[in-house]
């Protein structure tokens, strides 16, 4: 599944997460999202748009389910390490 | 991430999917794999690498930096049933070791085939004998382990 390039900022987002409130003066501010990554305990789920072996494929972790799952963070494409 | 992808066959023989994520677009992705990690890794990268530019993903893993907006070096180990059993995060610097990674994913899947029967001492690595905690182990753990067997 591929998805249409555009030209936006794109990000990954914790699925089942609605868009953040509009800023105002009456609206407060969307608190942190909450770290809920703990061991023992459900993986956060997410989507994210992804470069996958030529193409641009969303993926989510529930796309996983069933597997084992190396989630990788790294601090950034080009970094030396 | 190119030690990862060098080692992508191992960890599909293993039933390992691997997925990164960082701050940069997918479009950064593919050029980094197409001019800097096909020279490393024959093929180039053979698994998602995913795009969290908000750092949406970050916060809920507690790898996000506010103050460079950037992703920590962290490292999950998924089960099946989507349960994290293990992470590790690091500051840049210093990089992973996969080997460790992946004793890791070995010592979990022999726990998890034993229904959680069986345990894994410090420095188990495949082959070595694991425990079986029960009432015949309380008190008897130096009998089939000491911490000189660890290599």
């Amino acid at each position: 599944m591929s998805e249409p390039v555009g030209c936006g900022r794109v990000s990954g987002a914790v699925s089942g997460e609605g868009p953040p409130p509009a800023p105002g003066p009456d609206t407060e501010r969307k608190k942190e999202v909450l770290v809920t990554a703990r061991v023992g305990q459900k993986a956060p789920e997410f989507a994210a748009p992804s470069y996958y072996r030529g193409g641009f494929t969303p993926v989510k972790l529930a796309d996983f389910a069933g597997k084992w799952v190396l989630l990788c963070f790294y601090p950034g494409d080009f970094t030396f390490v | 991430m190119s030690a990862v992808a060098d080692n992508y066959a191992r960890l599909q023989a293993l039933g390992v999917e691997v997925l990164s994520v960082s701050v940069d677009s997918h479009f950064v992705h593919k050029m980094w794999n197409d001019h800097e990690l096909v020279k490393m890794v024959d093929g180039g990268v053979p698994f998602h690498m995913a795009s969290d530019q908000a750092g949406n993903i970050g916060r809920a893993y507690g790898v996000w930096d506010e103050g460079q907006g950037i992703e920590l070096r962290g490292r999950f180990l998924i089960d099946p049933d989507g349960i994290v059993q293990a992470m590790e995060v690091m500051t840049p610097p210093v990089g992973r070791k996969l080997a460790e990674t992946i004793r890791q994913v070995q010592a979990f899947q022999v726990v998890r085939a034993s229904k959680g029967t069986e345990a894994t001492p410090a420095g188990w690595m495949p082959g070595d004998p694991v425990l079986r905690p029960g009432p015949d182990l309380v008190g008897n753990v130096w009998k089939v382990w000491k911490p000189s067997m660890e290599k």
